[in-house]
């Protein structure tokens, strides 16, 4: 995805240019309400479609979610988790997973790339895919696991929140299918009083914790959820207190221009690695994200294609 | 659906049971959300699975599959024994006053008149009591031994809540947690909707489920009311649609009653079919049988079909037996029948004892497949190792493939489960030489036409005299066909009053079924689509979003069957006095003159209150039947178990062996013996849609094989831990019938359930894969189910039978 709107871009990563700064844009919010998903996973579908994207036919690992977590190719899945404890009935809590925007994305911060990640005015937080080498950085400094690093290509994917759309006035594929209006998208200002009545509404259904989860840690997210039990983000696999990572912030202030160097040097010298001794075998099925090492992972994909796209001409 | 999708909207109370719309249904499954969010309403699921409709529900229960009579049985118990009924509607608009026949009886699980060996009933004794004036009698104030509310009272009070709790499983303050929701809405101000599918209806006892519901919503008063209703939300983009054209052997369009063999009288034929009212002042609309008969026969037959020939009656079939599917493949399988059309089916995947099925199949001469699709029945003669271990040399069936074309390739009409006629247009070109199936059939038509022509034959008129007037005979086009189903005028149609009155000039299309006549000067495909393409052009292509009333009526998008009317019975939303039963759901009512509100009346718009005029006007009483002898298995719903049971035993009659299983359900000879037992299959299972498929068609599509890529079969964590299964194990399923082997899930959300003492486990089995389509391949579902359906409609039973399960 290269970049549609230059002049929106508010932050770029690895990069000490001013950015445009005239135009003015409401900042807009994905708001996601649990107590209305249903988990039909049209949302995937309409994702999957509108992206041109199309993942492997995987197999049943014993659990309902399918792909079972996110991938280059899925950008959004559902996550279903049972919950059941002494004090309280069985729940089936289904969480529509993806990226969450962050107003600081530690992904950009951490992202050593020039402009591979932006964050536009309207709070869109994409990836442009040409400017990125494939590091992994932003992996590490997502404090939500969400993006996933292409085994074909070597580059990082996640969710755009269908910038391309928004950019012409269309809400995100995912909001335009979801037959419950469990995704609702509009000015974030908007989405957090909705979202705040609509955390009203449930505790006067009985969920007691009822509310809105939009983290100050990352400075707010543009992806939000109304969940059932606010107070307790972990039942479906969220961070409470999610931050970027001190390290990142470390590396995105003093130590910045130090360790571009040694990015630069990192990146050359897997360059090098890979063109002599070729991808190294990632055994672990599970460990799908390529460490931060530079170096590729496993790829079916045309060696030489894939060398030809490496971006050694910026490193 | 007595009402419709969004009307939804408008309840107090959700109700899933028999279903699990969140999962099947679920784009419709937004007025759910939209009443929960807007009106507060809350969200009731009874299920033996913790479902996604669960999911997102107020109040959950289990249920033991196959035992949803006991459960609702129960639930009327509670509504009588408590006094939670809308007594005003009960007496007004239900047969609750009219006495039944003294010779009706009920005893330890059998009804009067049982016949062991032909396993039926004679009900004859079933009747009401019949006044020397020829109307039913009755007892106003309900007290008389004999009423139905007497009698339905007796009848329920064996269903105590320990003794539900004791069958279900459903433990007893989820039960009664789930009766006092259901109770609130008895209020004349509160409105309970229920939703249910195939999970009621695929049972042997599937009618009386319906039924079952049907009598509690009647004793809360919800029928007819915004918000009400019994709602069946169909399985496919068009169910509905080809349900209503006579998808059911034994009817024609309209849910007109075919003839059998025994009725060659014309009009013996038709008196049988037009009920006299059996209460005074009563409509007994079907009276108006031979009009729409007539205008089926004209729409076929043209000129051909006189007066003088009793409109061809002759030239239509009498059937002399039962034609459902399960009675063609016992034929098949009998080597009876040599030839088999299989169109827009995958009999193999989609039928019970896949073992039967392909027996059947390779005893027939020749097969001819008309799907969009690649479809398993197909290729049920090729060897698919052991998916589909068959040997082909010794099979001989012909097969042909006539490619057809999709849904979105081809011009037409949805009607969706609230009755609404929807018309559409084709969104793309088919592939290849893929064609419509009204130009297939047209063409095959068109050549046996031409062959008994040339020919002759035993019987050649209803073949060579059928009228195909079409612009294009080997392709008629839909707006021509839907113009014939809707109605158009043979000669002037005059005003029965006023005969210098025209209402229709011959040639116009009709206005609506009210203009049918039975002289022959009308012709209508099917009378409850008349006027869908009326003069004023073709309703059915209408999308005007206009809600004048915002009671989500909708009245110019699309059509509703029949007139275009929303709300079936909503002369009931008014008290007989003709005032709303709740004034902030003012949905109809009688204004003086006439009855005026969101929706087009189901009514004559001038029938005064006073004149008492029943809102049931379908039913000859006028009101409607909480007492129902047209159904093969008794008046009453009463439990049964499933063919198929865990226990071996009705506890509601546990030392009778004649009513362990429903008493009348037709079983072939040697499918009794292909039921298993629970001394080896332990397990209680059954059969269910995921959200990510539609049945046996979207493994063929990638993206919904992404989605839901592998066969898998869910278990609870307590059998699970018996069996030594862990998540995502390979596990192999078996019934007397066959076997699956799929990934195993381990579940929270089924558990095991007590049951008369004895720990239930169930064993859940999604459909949706076979050996053909995109998705990994899996063993088709419908190898493990049994070749029983319902007693009234022949549905099988897919949702409860029984299984063994073991790692495989």
């Amino acid at each position: 995805m290269a970049s549609l709107q230059s002049l929106d871009v508010v932050a770029r990563s690895a990069t000490t240019t001013p950015t445009p700064s005239v135009r003015q844009v409401p900042q807009v919010a994905k708001l996601i309400d649990e107590s209305k998903c249903i988990g039909c996973k049209a949302c995937q579908v309409a994702c999957m479609n509108w992206n041109d994207l199309r993942d492997e036919v995987g197999t049943n690992i014993g659990v309902y979610d399918n792909p079972s977590d996110l991938t280059p190719s899925s950008w959004t899945v559902m996550k279903f988790f049972e919950v059941e404890s002494k004090e309280s009935p069985l729940e089936w809590l289904i969480r529509k997973d993806g990226c969450m925007h962050c107003e600081d994305p530690g992904c950009l911060k951490a992202c050593p790339s020039p402009g591979a990640i932006v964050k536009y005015a309207n709070g869109i937080v994409d990836f442009i895919s040409e400017n990125c080498i494939g590091c992994g950085y932003c992996v590490k400094g997502c404090p939500f696991d969400v993006p996933r690093i292409s085994q074909k290509d070597n580059k990082a994917y996640k969710c755009t929140l269908c910038s391309d759309r928004v950019a012409v006035g269309l809400e995100p594929a995912c909001v335009k299918t979801c037959p419950t209006g469990a995704i609702v998208y509009g000015p974030k200002d908007d989405m957090v009083s909705y979202g705040i009545k609509r955390s009203k509404e449930l505790q006067e259904r009985g969920f007691r914790n009822a509310g809105l989860y939009n983290p100050e840690g990352v400075g707010g997210t543009h992806v939000m959820y109304v969940m059932k039990h606010a107070d307790r983000p972990a039942l479906v696999d969220l961070p409470a207190n999610p931050t970027v990572s001190p390290l990142v912030s470390l590396w995105k202030g003093a130590a910045k221009p130090l360790a571009m160097l040694g990015m630069l040097g990192a990146a050359t010298a897997a360059f090098f690695h890979y063109m002599k001794v070729g991808p190294i075998e990632d055994k672990d099925d599970e460990d799908k994200v390529v460490e931060a090492n530079g170096a590729p992972g496993p790829s079916s994909a045309p060696r030489g294609s894939s060398v030809s796209s490496a971006p050694t001409g910026r490193g | 659906m007595t009402n419709h999708w969004v009307d939804i909207k408008n309840t107090d109370l959700v109700m899933i049971m028999g279903g699990n719309a969140a999962e099947a249904h679920p784009c419709g499954f937004k007025w759910v959300t939209e009443a929960m969010q807007h009106r507060k309403a809350k969200l009731v699921v009874v299920d033996p699975r913790y479902t996604r409709s669960a999911a997102v529900s107020d109040i959950y229960a289990p249920v033991r599959v196959g035992t949803d009579l006991a459960f609702l049985g129960g639930v009327i118990h509670y509504l009588l024994s408590n006094d939670r009924i809308h007594h005003a509607y009960v007496k007004a608009y239900t047969d609750a006053s009219f006495l039944v026949k003294d010779e009706y009886a009920f005893d330890n699980g059998l009804f009067s008149g049982y016949n062991e060996e032909k396993r039926n009933y004679n009900k004859a004794s079933w009747g009401y009591q019949m006044g020397a004036d020829g109307f039913v009698k009755a007892d106003p104030e309900m007290q008389d031994a004999r009423c139905v509310f007497q009698l339905m009272k007796a009848h329920y009070s064996r269903y105590t809540p320990e003794k539900v709790s004791e069958i279900t499983g459903t433990p007893k303050e989820a039960f009664l947690k789930v009766c006092e929701a259901i109770a609130a809405t008895s209020a004349q101000d509160k409105v309970m909707t229920i939703l249910y599918a195939l999970g009621w209806t695929q049972h042997s006892v599937g009618s009386q489920n319906i039924r079952a519901m049907a009598m509690i919503q009647l004793l809360l008063g919800n029928i007819g009311r915004p918000g009400g209703g019994v709602n069946a939300l169909r399985g496919h983009a068009n169910v509905q649609g080809i349900t209503d054209m006579n998808l059911v052997a034994g009817v024609l369009p309209g849910y007109l009653r075919m003839a059998s063999d025994a009725e060659q009288d014309f009009q013996k034929f038709l008196e049988s079919r037009s009920p006299k009212p059996l209460r005074p002042g009563q409509m007994s609309f079907m009276q108006n049988y031979p009009k729409f008969h007539v205008s089926l026969m004209k729409a076929w037959y043209g000129a051909a079909a006189t007066k003088e020939n009793n409109f061809a009656y002759d030239w239509l079939p009498k059937h002399n037996t039962a034609y459902d599917v399960l009675a063609m493949f016992e034929m098949m399988a009998q080597g009876k029948m040599n030839g088999f059309i299989c169109q827009g089916f995958n009999p193999l995947a989609a039928l019970p004892n896949k073992k039967k099925l392909s027996a059947g199949l390779s005893k027939l001469k020749y097969m001819v497949v008309l799907d969009p699709l690649d479809t398993e029945t197909s290729e049920f003669w090729k060897n698919f190792g052991p998916l589909n271990d068959v040997d082909p040399t010794k099979i001989q069936t012909e097969v042909f493939r006539l490619p057809t074309t999709c849904f979105a390739e081809e011009t037409g009409t949805f009607t969706n489960s609230g009755r609404v006629i929807q018309w559409k247009e084709r969104a793309v070109d088919p592939p290849g030489e893929a064609k419509p199936d009204y130009e297939i059939v047209a063409r095959l038509f068109l050549k046996l036409r031409g062959m008994y022509a040339k020919d002759g034959g035993a019987l050649p008129d209803p073949i060579l005299k059928m009228a195909w007037s079409y612009t294009n005979p080997h392709a008629p086009s839909p707006a021509e066909v839907l113009r014939e189903i809707s109605g158009r005028a043979l000669a002037d149609v005059t005003d029965p009053k006023d005969a210098t009155k025209v209402l229709a000039k011959a040639g116009e299309q009709l206005g609506g079924f009210a203009l049918l006549r039975d002289d022959g000067s009308t012709a209508c495909g099917n009378w409850i689509y008349g006027g869908c393409w009326s003069q004023a052009g073709n309703l059915t292509a209408r999308r005007g979003t206009a809600d004048p009333t915002g009671w989500g009526a909708y009245p110019e998008w699309g059509f509703a069957w029949p007139a275009n009317r929303r709300v079936l019975y909503n002369r009931a939303a008014a008290s007989p006095e003709g005032k709303p039963w709740d004034p902030s759901r003012p949905y109809l009512a009688w204004n003086g003159q006439r009855w005026a509100g969101a929706d087009i009346p189901d009514m004559r718009a001038d029938a005064a209150p006073e004149e008492g005029v029943g809102p049931f006007i379908m039913n000859p009483e006028g009101v409607a039947r909480l007492y129902a002898p047209a159904m093969n298995e008794g008046p009453f719903p009463e439990h049964y178990e499933p063919f198929e049971t865990p226990l071996g035993a009705n506890l509601m009659c546990p030392d009778n062996p004649k009513a362990v299983s429903n008493p009348a359900a037709r079983v072939y000879k040697g499918d009794m013996e292909a039921f298993g037992k629970a001394d080896k299959f332990p397990y209680a299972a059954t059969t269910y849609r995921l959200t990510e498929h539609l049945h046996f068609w979207t493994k063929h599509a990638r993206s919904n094989a992404i989605t839901q890529p592998a066969p898998f079969v869910e278990i609870g964590e307590d059998l699970a831990k018996e069996k030594g299964i862990r998540q995502g194990d390979k596990v192999k399923v078996t019934s007397q019938r066959g076997e699956v082997v799929a990934a195993c899930v381990v579940t929270k959300r089924i558990k095991g359930l007590n049951v008369a003492g004895k720990k239930v486990h169930h064993v859940g089995i999604p459909i949706h894969w076979g050996f053909k389509g995109v998705t990994q391949n899996g063993y088709l579902a419908n190898a493990l189910t049994p070749y029983v359906g319902d007693a009234n409609s022949q549905t099988p039973e897919y949702k409860a039978f029984l299984v063994n399960i073991q790692k495989a």
